[in-house]
């Protein structure tokens, strides 16, 4: 089945507006057009997802005055997964006083990326922080306090500062009923219709431009068509290629990577946040891990023992004389709160040495005894108890007695659809928000920056530049676009033929989506993972190849087109696929290391992440040629003129 | 990984199986072995679906997302308890070592008028939106708002106001109540906006519609039998329905509150 493809124009422009750093937003919202609210009420916004940047550019936009039709595929819009979010969002607020601004948050947050992010992105998620933290609690968002009543802050990794806002362990869960409460609102007004349990699968491009997409109704299996006038992707990220990952069951690539394979420029495939602390893997029964928060880090210290005799001993009785206590050792100014990239690396690390804990020698100790002895249990309980509860549910042992023993696991994917400055991707009127988009994070991001990056795409950036958009083409998209048109009608065939395809397929197949998928995870975990190197990448490149052919010919499935999450299974996966093969090219082409990016073959003589800024300070942004095609890759080159690239050092 | 890893178990089940909401539904068993004790019942029945698709069978319909206790998707009948024995947890957080060798555990759907059953296990929930939508918010738009430190919150008054706001919405109230009241659901949410100086503007308006949308929905009335509370995986105190109670005479008999709604939003 070929796919009519909107062919690149071969020129990645960034759009930043001139003028210095601190000016480009402003210069952007004072040169913007502007939609007049008679003709507001004309239009026509598509949001698919209703997590924290796809349920904030909803409200907003609506609130506006655009129509707006949301999408998610679950039964609310409020269980998107933003809500699983622990530890808390940055802000420059600066309110304890420690030194904290604008440009720290930005420069933290480039130099956390290890200098692959735009800079003009950057500093314009930090000048937004501040008003974020505003909305949510003018939203009612129920934010930590101190007894003086002002809001509470704690540190996150990769900070000297204390800017992380916090509702105990369930930020984002707030953060996302705030969003949500908000679209609701909406919703009660008429200006928003919800269209819940309904996946997207494509993306309809009429003239040139994103008028519309089709979407599969979950409940009944129905084909449907959805016109508009601009749409936004807000579908989060792809860590669910590896199988096993913190992120939910159902998050996946499909939305994303079905308008890649319409045209729109894919950035960065190969950057993946691996987190530092997870629950370790305890058997290939596990459907996901479960990530501890990182505000742990805060109070808990990292070890192992110094000695690999000592490793399945019970840890009380290792005195501190024999332990190491490696982020402390090699990193003393962060210790405990170096960043996620390199605290997933340490800990592989010291495992690779033999010095790993737990029956499968993949874990690390995490251990607060310090911390209950400094401030006692209760205070200990206060900050993170339903994480403790949560551990000890999870794994029958109380953290509170003996050490939690974690591992790193895929986490938040910095990679996504490459999009400009006004968050369009290169198919005109489709915009990418939130982790979908290649994003502010280049190729490490920091904790509690992905609530701040959603919703300062959502309530901040896309009011703007979607109404710019509308506004510049006016004429054109005055003109409505019925869902009769033949670009719907050939669309929605393409989507109903590969449904029936796999369901023809998967009655005489062997293998169920489940057991390719595993497959594929583990391959992309064994080479795309926290260690790189070109001999893997080839390899993984051909056993995924091997895996797309036993998709495309023994897949086993069973039951009917209506409500079926195997079906459903079944069609992230070859989407998983087609992106596990590009991901894994990426790594391949780019030979440095960077962020989250290490390959084995560039690290420094201590082992760190080696970057090569003379030939890899760029932006990769892939285009789709066909299944069987070879991708071609595009650069944007970053250009840095307020940051000195310099090396990245944590100690 | 404790040597209770390894250990496995026998486990029967007897499950609700509907193909759809106009269908008539009834119980199928099904048998595995060698089961991990440390595998999640999520994960249990991930291998029971492993299982039907080899025997070429339709696999089991039921919701999950998370895993984790948090996205408030996962929603089963277990032995008769919403998300199963163990308080305080979602079905996704229940695990194998709950039961014992060879039980008999039977799974159901969440069982209300307002929740639909769409498929096997899984039930439409959409009228906790509704409910939502009649009210749930602050009203406040995108845009700038004053400094946050400008609204002052006691911290006994927030953390009050976070017990409330930890409601999943999964619907586990619902189904505990032998009414099928939303009662819990809705005041968590009521209580939340009430304490807090933000929810004050709309505070009247918010109560009478939302309990109007309750009513509405087809849900049941709270009789205070306490089921809901103690099913409630992230232990939402009934004081909130007191609370929501007591909100929503003062608002209906309140004149001024009378004088400003207009008879189509009123209700009441």
């Amino acid at each position: 089945m070929s796919i009519d493809r909107i062919p690149f124009s071969g020129k990645l422009d960034s759009g930043v507006p001139e003028g210095p750093l601190e000016k480009k937003w402003d210069q952007y919202k004072a040169n913007m057009k502007l939609v007049n609210p008679a003709n507001k009420r004309k239009y026509t916004v598509i949001v698919v997802g209703t997590g924290l940047a796809g349920g904030a550019a909803a409200a907003s936009l609506a609130e506006l005055g655009y129509n707006v039709k949301s999408f998610c595929t679950h039964d609310s819009a409020r269980r998107a997964h933003s809500i699983a979010a622990q530890g808390g969002i940055n802000a420059a607020k600066s309110y304890p006083n420690d030194g904290d601004s604008v440009w720290r948050l930005f420069y933290d947050t480039i130099k956390g990326g290890d200098y692959r992010a735009r800079e003009a992105n950057v500093y314009r998620l930090a000048q937004n922080s501040t008003n974020i933290i505003d909305q949510c609690v003018a939203q009612g968002v129920p934010f930590a306090r101190e007894y003086s009543g002002e809001l509470a802050n704690r540190s996150f990794g990769g900070a000297q500062v204390s800017r992380t806002f916090y509702a105990r362990g369930q930020t984002g869960q707030q953060l996302l009923l705030g969003a949500y409460s908000a679209l609701m609102k909406e919703v009660d007004k008429g200006k928003v219709t919800l269209f819940p349990y309904r996946e997207m699968l494509d993306v309809v491009m009429v003239d040139g431009k994103a008028r519309g997409i089709i979407t599969r109704n979950l409940t009944t299996g129905e084909i449907e068509r959805h016109a508009a006038d601009a749409v936004v992707l807000a579908t989060g990220g792809y860590g669910r290629v590896y199988f096993l990952s913190t992120n939910a069951m159902n998050s996946n690539v499909t939305a994303i990577w079905r308008a890649h394979r319409r045209g729109a420029l894919f950035g960065n495939p190969c950057y993946v946040q691996i987190h530092p602390t997870c629950i370790p893997v305890s058997g290939n029964h596990q459907a996901k891990l479960t990530l501890m928060s990182e505000s742990l880090r805060n109070d808990g210290r990292v070890w192992v023992p110094k000695k690999k005799e000592d490793c399945k001993k019970d840890p009380s009785q290792i005195p501190d004389e024999d332990r190491d206590y490696y982020l402390e050792r090699k990193y003393p100014s962060f210790g405990n709160l170096a960043p996620r990239d390199i605290s997933s690396r340490a800990a592989k690390e010291v495992c690779d040495e033999g010095r790993g804990v737990g029956s499968t020698g993949l874990a690390v100790y995490l251990d607060f005894r310090d911390a209950i002895k400094r401030d006692g249990e209760p205070a200990v309980r206060e900050r993170y108890g339903n994480l403790f509860d949560m551990y000890h549910e999870i794994t029958n042992e109380n953290p509170y007695k003996t050490p939690m023993r974690i591992y790193p696991a895929v986490h938040y994917t910095m990679g996504g659809l490459w999009v400009d400055y006004s968050l369009q991707t290169t198919l005109p009127g489709l915009f990418a928000a939130g982790e979908a988009n290649f994003s502010d994070h280049g190729a490490n991001r920091l904790g509690a920056s992905a609530l701040m990056q959603g919703l300062s795409d959502g309530y901040f950036v896309l009011p703007y530049t979607v109404t710019n958009y509308l506004g510049t083409h006016a004429t054109e998209l005055l003109k409505k676009v019925d869902t009769n048109h033949p670009a719907f009608v050939s669309a929605e065939k393409e989507v109903h033929d590969g449904i029936q395809k796999l369901l023809e397929v998967g009655k005489k197949g062997k293998r169920t989506p489940i057991e390719i998928y595993r497959e594929l995870g583990q391959v992309v975990w064994d080479k795309i993972g926290m260690a790189r190197t070109e001999q893997g990448l080839k390899e993984a490149l051909e056993h995924i190849q091997k895996l797309q052919n036993d998709f495309d010919h023994d897949l086993q499935l069973t039951g009917d087109d209506q409500m079926n999450k195997n079906l459903e299974t079944a069609g992230r996966l070859g989407d998983f696929l087609g992106l596990a093969a590009l991901m894994a090219r990426d790594a391949l082409e780019r030979k440095e290391s960077c962020g989250g990016h290490f390959r084995v073959e560039s690290q420094t003589p201590d082992g760190e992440a080696e970057r090569d800024d003379e030939h890899y300070a760029h932006v990769a942004a892939w285009e789709y040629k066909g299944k069987g095609g070879v991708p071609v890759m595009h650069k944007e080159k970053l250009i840095y003129e307020n940051v000195k690239l310099s090396v990245r050092s944590y100690k | 990984m404790s040597t209770s890893n390894m250990k496995t178990m026998n486990v029967r089940l007897k499950v609700w199986r509907q193909e759809g909401p106009a269908s008539p539904g009834a119980f199928e068993e099904y048998s595995l072995s060698n089961v991990l004790v440390d595998m999640s019942f999520l994960e249990m029945l991930d291998v029971l679906n492993e299982k039907l698709i080899k025997e070429g069978k339709r696999p089991l319909e039921f919701e999950s997302d998370c895993r984790e206790g948090i996205c408030g998707t996962c929603s089963l009948m277990v032995q008769g308890q919403a998300h199963g024995p163990v308080r305080g947890a979602t079905t996704c957080q229940l695990y194998m070592r709950s039961f014992q060798d060879n039980e008999l555990i039977t799974i159901e759907p969440w069982r209300a008028k307002a929740f639909p059953v769409l498929r096997d296990l899984v039930t439409d929930r959409r009228a906790f939106d509704r409910i939502q939508m009649s009210g749930g918010y602050t009203n406040a738009k995108t845009g700038p708002h004053i400094d946050a430190n400008a609204i002052l919150v006691p911290k006994d008054i927030a953390d009050r106001a976070m017990d409330a706001a930890a409601c999943i919405g999964c619907g586990a109230c619902v189904a505990a109540c032998p009414n099928a009241s939303a009662s819990l659901f809705t005041s968590a949410k009521i209580t939340q906006l009430a304490l807090l100086p933000q929810g004050q503007v709309d505070r009247k308006r918010r109560v009478i519609r939302m309990v109007d949308q309750m009513d509405k929905e087809g849900f049941g009335s709270c009789s205070n039998l306490q089921e809901c509370e103690a099913a409630c995986p992230k232990k939402i105190s009934i004081q909130n329905i007191a609370i929501m109670k007591q909100e929503y005479l003062k608002a209906a008999i309140s004149a001024d509150f009378r004088a400003g709604m207009g008879s189509a939003d009123g209700g009441a």
